[in-house]
Formats: C-alpha cells, sequence, structure tokens
C-alpha cells in the first residue's frame, strides 16, 4: 500500500475494487465502514453483491476481467469534464499528451459495451471519486490475478495520479496482500530477479556488494517463477524442489499440472507445519516449528515489519525454517549460515537491504515500523511518493483493453471467477484443521445465480459438478442474487473441490500472476 | 487542540479540549467505576456508576458523557457518590448472582473449596470463566458492597451454545449494551440488538434467531467487551487465569493483526487482540481470534522429520533428514534445483531461504507463491 490501514477511515472518498474486503480483509473493512460512518463515498466495483454493496453509493457490476475499460472509462470523463487535478500533473507527472490520446478508444458507450455498466453510472462514480478528495483506490488479487492484471494495476494509478491522489493522507493506490508475508516474502528477495529490498539481479554493482557480503559466487540472471518451475519439472529440467511452507497442488492454476510436475522430480524436499498434499508427495519432509513457536516479523500488506514472538517451545522434534535451512546450508558445506537467532538475521537483512537499514528488534519493541526505513533514527514511511514518485515522475501508461484468454463459448457457457471466504485461508491447510471453522463453512460451494440454476435445473443446495477444459470438481450449488448472471464463482480453500484444478494457468506477461479470476466452464447436477 | 486544566480530587491535571472528564480522568491514573463505557464506543451514560460531583453543576453528571471544561473542579469518590453508585449497583445485582460478589473469602476461594455459605454452585464466582478479570467484580470492590437488600432473582434463560465458538450466557448480563454497540457502531454489523424477553429487554438476535441465521461473522468482538461472564470463548471456560501472555502477530491475512496469545500449561487458552497499535486497534477476525489455537495445538502437526522408504514415508532422525538432503542436492546439477519459499514464513525464514538458494546453486530459482 501507498498509504497506510489507519487512514482509510478518514477518506472522502473509496474506491474498492477487486476486493471483497470484509472477507479477506475483514479489519480493514472496518476502515472503509467508518469512512462511510463519517459521510465518505463508497464505491464498489466488482461483479459480485459482496458485503460491501450495502454499504456503498455506488455499485458498478462490471463483468470479470473488463477493469482497464472501467477505470480508464472514469479516466476520461474526468479528462473531458475537467475535473483533473492539472497542477499534480502538470508537477508530478509526464507523458500526459499521449495519454490523453489513448484516451479516444475509451468513450463511454464503448466502456459501457464492454463492462456491462450503464453510462452514466461510470461517469457518476468518476466524477465522485475526482470531487471528494482525499480518495483512496483499494484493490486486492481481483485485480492482479488476470493475464492483463499489470494493465490493471497501471489503469489504477493512472485514475489516481489524474486526480492528484497520490502522496497525501487517505489517498493512494492500495493493494491489499493476501497472506500474511506476501509483502515480506516479496521485500526479503524471495523472488526470481530481486534480491532483499527489490535491488535487481542483473545490477553488477549489486551483485558485487551481496558476493562480498556472502562470500560466493552469484548469478546475474533472473531465475525461474514457480510457473516456470513446473514447466520445468515436467520436461525434466528441473530434478530437485526444496518447497518451503507451500502447497502449490492448491494454490496454483491447473493444479493437476502441478501435482504431475511434482511427482516427476527425482527428489522433493518439504518443509511444512503439516502434511500437506504437497508433501504427501515428497522424498523428504521436514517438521518446522509454527508462527506461535519461533521468532521473527512479518511485513503486512501497508508494509509494516512486526515482531512475531515465541510463545512455547515447537511441538515434537519441530524446528523454526530459517533454522533448517541453515542445517542443509551448512551441511552442504556452504558458508554464512551460522546465525544464532531470527534477531541476529535480521541484524544481516537490515546491513544489506536499504529500506530495511533502520529495523531492528530492539526498535520492534516499541510496535511495528513501516519501510522505508533507511537508518535507525528514521521513524518509518506511513505514505511513500509525498515529495516524489519512486522513479522520479508518475508516469501516465496509455493502456488498451484486452479480453480475458479464456471466455465463455457454447462448451464452457459460464464464467468462472476464485476467491477467499472470511472462515479458511489459503489453500486451507491450518483452516480446516479448526473445528469451528470448519462447521461454519465445510464443503467446496458454487455460487449461482438463480436465473442461471434455473435453466440448468439445479436448485440450491444440489451437488454438482464443476468443468473447465483442465478438470472437473464436485461442489454444492449456492443459489444466490450475490452472482451476476453468466458468473459463477468458488472459494481456494478446499482440496476436494479445488477451485483451481478448473482455472486457467495464462500468465500476465510482466508480473507472471495466473488468470485465477477468469476462466470458462460448466456446471452440472452431479447425479449421485 | 487546545490545553485544559481541570481539578480531580485536588490534583491539577491537563487535559486536551474534546475530552470527557472521564477521559482526563484515566489519563491521570484516576478510577473512576463504569461498566458501559469502552474506549472504542461512543459515551452511551447508562449505567451512571461513573457520576461525579462538579462544582458550578447541579446534579452528578456521568464523567463518560461529561465534556470535560477548563478550571472545573471534580470529585470521584465522596461519601455521597459512593452511597448513590451503591444503589445502582444494588440494582445491578438483584439480576446477577451476587453471593460470591460480596463475600470477604472470594479472592481466596478456590473451585473445590465448600463453600461455608452453601452458595448454588450456579451462583459461584469461581466457577465463572471471568472470576479475577471481572469489571463487575471490580466496580464492587471499589464501591464496596457489604450485602445487597434486593433479592437475587434469576432470570432462568438456558445458556446459548448453539456457535462454535463462544457462549452466551444472559443470566449474567448486566445491560451494559457494550456487545450490541460494539456490533453496530464498530463492526457495523448489528448482528444484535437489545430485543424483549419477557420483561425485560436483552440483547440477543432478531426474534431470538440462533446467531448462524444471523448477520455475526463470529469477529468475538463482543466476547472482547463483555465485562461479565455473559459472552465467553468456550474453549477458555474451564482454563481461569493466564499465566503469561504473548505479543504477536497474526499469522492469517496481510492485515498483520497484533494479537496476544494468553497462555497455560504451555498451550495457548485465549487469543485476544491487541488494543494498543495503529494496525487493529483491538479488532481481529474469526480466523485471528477463533482460528489459531486449534491448529497450533492439533494432532496432526508434524512433529518429526520422515523419509520415503519403500513407497512410505518413516520416522527419521534430523541427522539423517539433513544428511539425505544435503548429499542429494549436492549430487545434482545447480541448476536442476529450484526452491520455493513461502508467504506464510518470516521475513527472516525468506531471507535465509533465498541466501541458500542464491549461493547454494548460484542461480535465482527461488520464488514463492505470492502471486496466487
Ligand atoms: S461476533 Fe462479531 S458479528 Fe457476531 S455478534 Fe459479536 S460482534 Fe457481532
Ligand atoms: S452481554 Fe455483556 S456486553 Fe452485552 S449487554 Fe450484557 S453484560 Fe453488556
Ligand atoms: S485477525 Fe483476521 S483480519 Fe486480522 S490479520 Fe488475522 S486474518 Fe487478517
Ligand atoms: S460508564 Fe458512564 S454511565 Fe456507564
Amino acid at each position: 500500500m501507498t498509504n497506510s490501514i489507519r487512514e482509510i477511515g478518514n477518506a472522502a472518498c473509496i474506491l474498492a475494487i477487486g476486493t471483497n474486503t470484509t472477507e479477506a480483509h475483514p479489519v480493514i473493512a472496518l476502515e472503509i465502514k467508518k469512512a462511510v460512518r463519517q459521510g465518505g463515498k463508497l464505491i464498489v466495483a466488482n461483479t459480485r453483491e459482496i458485503e460491501l454493496v450495502q454499504n456503498a453509493d455506488i455499485w458498478l457490476r462490471h463483468r470479470p476481467g473488463t477493469d482497464v475499460a472501467l477505470l480508464t472509462g472514469m479516466v476520461k470523463v474526468i479528462v473531458d469534464e475537467g475535473l483533473a487535478d492539472t497542477a499534480f500533473i502538470e508537477e508530478r507527472c509526464e507523458n500526459f499528451d499521449d495519454f490523453k490520446e489513448s484516451l479516444k478508444a475509451f468513450d463511454l458507450d464503448s466502456v459501457s459495451h464492454i463492462t456491462g455498466v450503464p453510462a452514466e453510472k461510470i461517469a457518476e462514480a468518476a466524477r465522485t471519486y475526482a470531487t471528494n478528495s482525499p480518495a483512496s483506490i483499494l484493490y486486492a488479487m481481483g485485480i492482479t490475478q488476470h493475464s492483463h492484471g499489470t494493465d490493471n494495476v497501471m489503469a489504477i494509478a493512472n485514475l489516481a495520479m489524474l486526480t492528484g491522489n497520490i502522496g497525501k493522507p487517505s489517498t493512494g493506490v492500495n493493494p491489499l496482500r493476501g497472506q500474511n508475508n506476501v509483502q515480506g516474502a516479496c521485500d526479503l528477495g524471495a523472488l526470481p530477479n530481486v534480491y532483499p529490498g527489490y535491488q535487481s539481479v542483473a545490477d553488477a554493482a549489486i551483485k558485487e556488494k551481496f558476493e562480498k557480503a556472502w562470500g560466493a559466487t552469484l548469478s546475474d540472471k533472473p531465475g525461474l517463477t514457480v510457473t516456470e518451475m513446473f514447466d520445468g519439472a515436467h520436461k525434466g529440467t528441473i530434478k530437485a524442489m526444496y518447497i518451503v511452507g507451500e502447497n502449490p497442488p492448491l494454490s496454483e492454476p491447473d493444479a493437476n499440472h502441478a501435482i504431475e510436475a511434482l511427482t516427476k522430480l527425482d527428489f522433493l524436499v518439504v518443509q511444512d507445519i503439516f502434511m500437506s498434499e504437497t508433501a504427501e508427495l515428497a522424498d523428504v519432509v521436514l517438521p518446522a516449528a509454527s508462527f506461535a513457536e519461533k521468532d521473527g516479523t512479518f511485513t503486512n500488506t501497508e508494509r509494516r515489519v512486526q515482531r512475531v514472538r515465541q510463545a512455547f517451545e515447537p511441538v515434537g522434534d519441530a524446528k523454526p525454517d530459517w533454522w533448517i535451512t541453515c542445517q542443509i546450508a551448512r551441511k552442504m558445506g556452504i558458508n554464512g549460515f551460522d546465525f544464532e537467532s531470527s534477531a541476529e538475521i535480521m541484524t544481516e537483512i537490515a546491513s544489506l537491504t536499504p529500506s530495511y537499514g533502520g529495523i531492528s528488534y530492539e526498535r520492534l519493541e516499541e510496535g511495528g515500523l513501516q519501510w522505508p526505513c533507511p537508518t535507525p533514527e528514521h521513524p518509518g514511511t506511513p505514505i511513500l511518493h509525498a515529495q516524489q514518485f519512486s522513479r522520479g515522475k508518475g508516469h501516465f501508461v496509455p493502456l488498451e483493453y484486452k479480453p480475458s484468454v479464456e471466455l465463455p463459448d457454447d462448451e464452457y457457457p459460464l464464467l468462472l471467477t476464485t476467491g477467499r471466504s472470511l472462515f479458511h485461508w489459503h489453500s486451507g491447510t491450518m483452516t480446516r484443521r479448526v473445528g469451528g471453522l470448519n462447521d461454519l463453512l465445510g464443503e467446496g460451494w458454487v455460487d449461482i445465480s438463480p436465473m442461471d440454476a434455473e435453466k440448468l435445473g439445479i436448485a440450491h443446495g444440489d451437488h454438482v459438478k464443476v468443468s473447465s477444459r483442465r478438470g472437473s470438481v464436485p461442489a454444492r450449488a449456492n443459489v444466490t442474487e450475490v452472482s451476476d448472471e453468466g458468473v459463477v464463482y468458488m472459494n481456494m480453500h478446499f482440496a476436494e473441490s479445488s477451485a483451481n484444478v478448473l482455472t486457467n494457468p495464462a500468465l500476465d506477461p510482466v508480473a507472471k500472476i495466473p488468470e485465477f479470476k477468469v476462466c470458462a466452464v460448466r456446471v452440472e447436477k452431479n447425479s449421485n | 487542540m487546545g490545553e485544559i486544566t481541570l481539578t480531580i480530587d485536588g490534583q491539577e491535571i491537563i487535559g486536551d479540549e474534546g475530552m470527557t472528564v472521564l477521559d482526563v480522568a484515566k489519563r491521570a491514573g484516576i478510577y473512576i467505576p463504569t461498566l458501559c463505557y469502552h474506549p472504542d464506543l461512543a459515551p452511551y451514560g447508562a449505567c451512571r456508576l461513573c457520576i461525579v460531583e462538579i462544582e458550578k453543576m447541579r446534579g452528578l453528571p456521568t464523567s463518560c458523557t461529561t465534556p470535560a471544561n477548563n478550571g472545573m473542579v471534580v470529585q470521584t469518590k465522596t461519601p455521597q457518590l459512593q452511597e448513590f453508585r451503591r444503589g445502582v449497583l444494588e440494582l445491578m445485582l438483584s439480576e446477577h448472582p451476587h453471593p460470591c460478589l460480596t463475600c470477604w473469602r472470594r479472592e481466596r476461594c478456590g473451585p473445590f473449596d465448600i463453600c461455608l455459605r452453601n452458595v448454588d454452585v450456579t451462583q459461584r464466582c469461581v466457577l465463572c470463566p471471568k472470576n479475577k478479570i471481572c469489571e463487575l467484580q471490580d466496580v464492587v470492590d471499589y464501591i464496596g458492597i457489604a450485602d445487597v437488600d434486593l433479592p437475587y432473582t434469576s432470570r432462568e434463560l438456558p445458556v446459548d451454545r448453539e456457535n462454535p465458538f463462544f457462549e452466551r450466557d444472559y443470566n449474567l448480563c448486566i445491560l451494559c449494551g457494550r456487545c450490541v454497540r460494539m456490533c453496530q457502531e464498530v463492526r457495523g454489523i448489528g448482528a444484535i440488538a437489545f430485543t424483549s424477553r419477557g420483561s425485560e429487554s436483552l440483547p440477543g438476535t432478531a426474534f431470538g434467531r440462533p446467531l448462524r441465521d444471523s448477520d455475526c461473522k463470529y469477529c468475538g468482538a463482543c466476547v472482547d467487551v463483555c465485562p461479565t461472564g455473559a459472552l465467553i470463548e468456550r474453549r477458555r471456560k474451564w482454563e481461569g487465569v493466564a499465566e503469561d501472555k504473548v505479543a504477536t502477530t497474526c499469522p492469517y491475512c496481510g492485515v498483520g493483526c497484533q494479537l496476544e496469545l494468553e497462555l497455560k500449561g504451555g498451550r495457548i487458552m485465549e487469543v485476544i487482540p491487541l488494543q494498543d497499535n495503529d494496525v487493529n486497534r483491538g479488532q481481529a477476525c474469526v480466523k485471528g481470534r477463533f482460528g489459531i489455537t486449534e491448529f497450533v495445538h492439533h494432532p496432526d502437526r508434524l512433529t518429526t522429520p520422515l523419509i520415503k522408504k519403500n513407497g512410505g514415508l518413516e520416522e527419521a532422525t534430523w541427522d539423517e533428514a539433513l544428511e539425505l538432503v544435503a548429499s542429494k542436492l549436492s549430487g545434482l546439477k545447480k541448476d536442476e534445483v529450484a526452491v520455493i519459499s513461502s508467504a506464510k514464513c518470516t521475513n527472516e525464514d525468506n531471507y535465509v531461504v533465498q541466501k541458500f538458494a542464491r549461493t547454494a546453486f548460484g542461480h535465482n530459482s527461488v520464488d514463492h507463491c505470492a502471486r496466487l
């Protein structure tokens, strides 16, 4: 997030797009409701009638995958009606003229046609966003998990820059990250193209810095992404994998492909707290300590580094993940893995990662710190881009609307979109072991509109089969108006009704994020 | 905001404009008994325990609703106030079991002690999960009540146990309204409201339906603000008082709520959202509030390394497992190995994993499932 959670409640306008906040980020939803209580306007853009719609002033029910058209349509209204923040654009941004040219393709009629949202509603949303400042945009994986996810994010940035809603309190472009420490995993370089702190592996000076610090010879070529690793395993170019705390068969698109890839490996090491679907396939399983049994830090969605504290000894022979990895490295004779505590690791992180430079366990005792926090005296950074953008000027990017890769057709007539439920989390390894949560939601349901259900002769609670070009899974039908006609919805948490057996692995070319939010399916009543 | 000066119990105290008399007193560490007040809720003025005397003001204003003004002279514990509070409290206690509340031995009474006053088990504080962390006890102790003149009439309501996480025993409810206001004002849900039951108005769902059929999200915020044993987490029911507490970060979503693990006997007994931070400020959701204990202490947890032998996974020592991993990974060509790290693990874990991938194999094929 460019801004902080606690600022959201003071926004005069919030655009929540591609986020079902009350389910996936419940405590941030409280801030949205607070803003509404204080008179702020709420615009919800979502194909589903999510809970927040009840609190919204405007609900844009756009077709899944048409975000670029919707957002750029709003941009055009703002420009045409003279509502843009010209001073901000002049001073802080570049490429506005080219960008303005590109808006020609986004006249309201075409946009309305693509998105399925009435033109007047789009215009109203645009005016509301442009004239109520500060305005904050919140988005989640409903924006990023598309073959054109990067374009979606840029469309959001264009809208925010156009209205000067960047760098000030209660504004900004605010991605809500899914897992507890996605932010931290990225920050700390668990990515194939960057070292900790987003320092490029291709940069010679950076490489030299790390080679010197780590006493090793490093590569300047970006490595493989998860999806490419699985392709490699299929082809036989990847022969061994060391998987720490992940369960790809449930979280990868095209789950069957992922399972096949894992079984083809010569050697698979899995480190986890439970016997996951992935661990079942392993040659060696290493028992890890849970978050309550180890020290460390997580970085939340607003870039705040916060302490995780050990409450008791790990169960049985389980060990903290960092300890296990260090032991493997030492047994392999690799230097630089003699850490005695997680605090010591943080010291090394701070010494090599400029944005974490001022972070230490000592300071974290006083509360979390938001990076960039370059020095021990720095108070942390609640708001990014306050004076200038990281790259200097904010660059307006002309965009084109690109349809999703796989759209409904005769054979697979419904559009499937996926998401998360309040009661479970990610692949369910933890929450599905909690009796009360299973009691409240214990199986995979597919949400389907009453119109579609009637056409298919499906009643609420029926056992159905959902199929796509990649596979099929059983589920129970939840006939609900929350789903728009032609759109069905499933959660990702249930191994036995894994939505990701169905989803399309088509990748965004830049972010390499799969298109989880749109694929074509067929729903049939299950005879048994 | 301007500064103001008040004299409370003869002490000069500085406050900010916009604060209530109660806020200023609290800031100075002066205790005024309260039950319906909660820092996250709008002032309510219902229980009337927080009354004070203010010079030049008539009557006994409730400090939680009275704006603090410069120059106010306030008394918080005069005999008149205490007498008045006693009256209010007695009325409240006529509907809440109270023999133990007025017993001098309460602090020392253990669950297996025989009660010399023959108090019914259902009425004994020592058997209430809130014993020793109950705000009603605190208030009674502060005001001092030797005996309650009015007899106790039980509401004789069944305890509601139909939801998986908390129990609702409205026999212990003192009608402070905090749960109702929390659900409405902060959570924006309104699953519960004051509804009439017999001659009385009590918190509950519309038409007394089960919580399951209401809009309840099981966030537990109502449980956290209940001053008595009326709303309690089921798991902690027989656990008593925590031995230790550890502040940590929720392991579920990216909000990163700050939570306190209450511990007893090396186990988590309850998870309470922390108040004093900029992230969740006393709030959480069902996963963080009720969904942690069971998975951490689940019998399915992996407790020992496993090695595949004869088609199955068999228990092994750390040495065996680590040796095997090290030798297998060393035996392959470096670019045949790929490493996947985790968005669930700590920053330190991730740092070590990527350092390992990059230094051991000399390439950058390390990633995690963030995109998903
Ligand atoms: S658990 Fe949360 S949603 Fe349910 S009644 Fe209590 S405060 Fe309301
Ligand atoms: S249930 Fe608890 S919080 Fe709610 S009104 Fe009764 S005593 Fe107050
Ligand atoms: S308590 Fe709920 S909202 Fe808070 S971090 Fe945990 S999962 Fe997210
Ligand atoms: S606390 Fe002031 S009236 Fe209840």
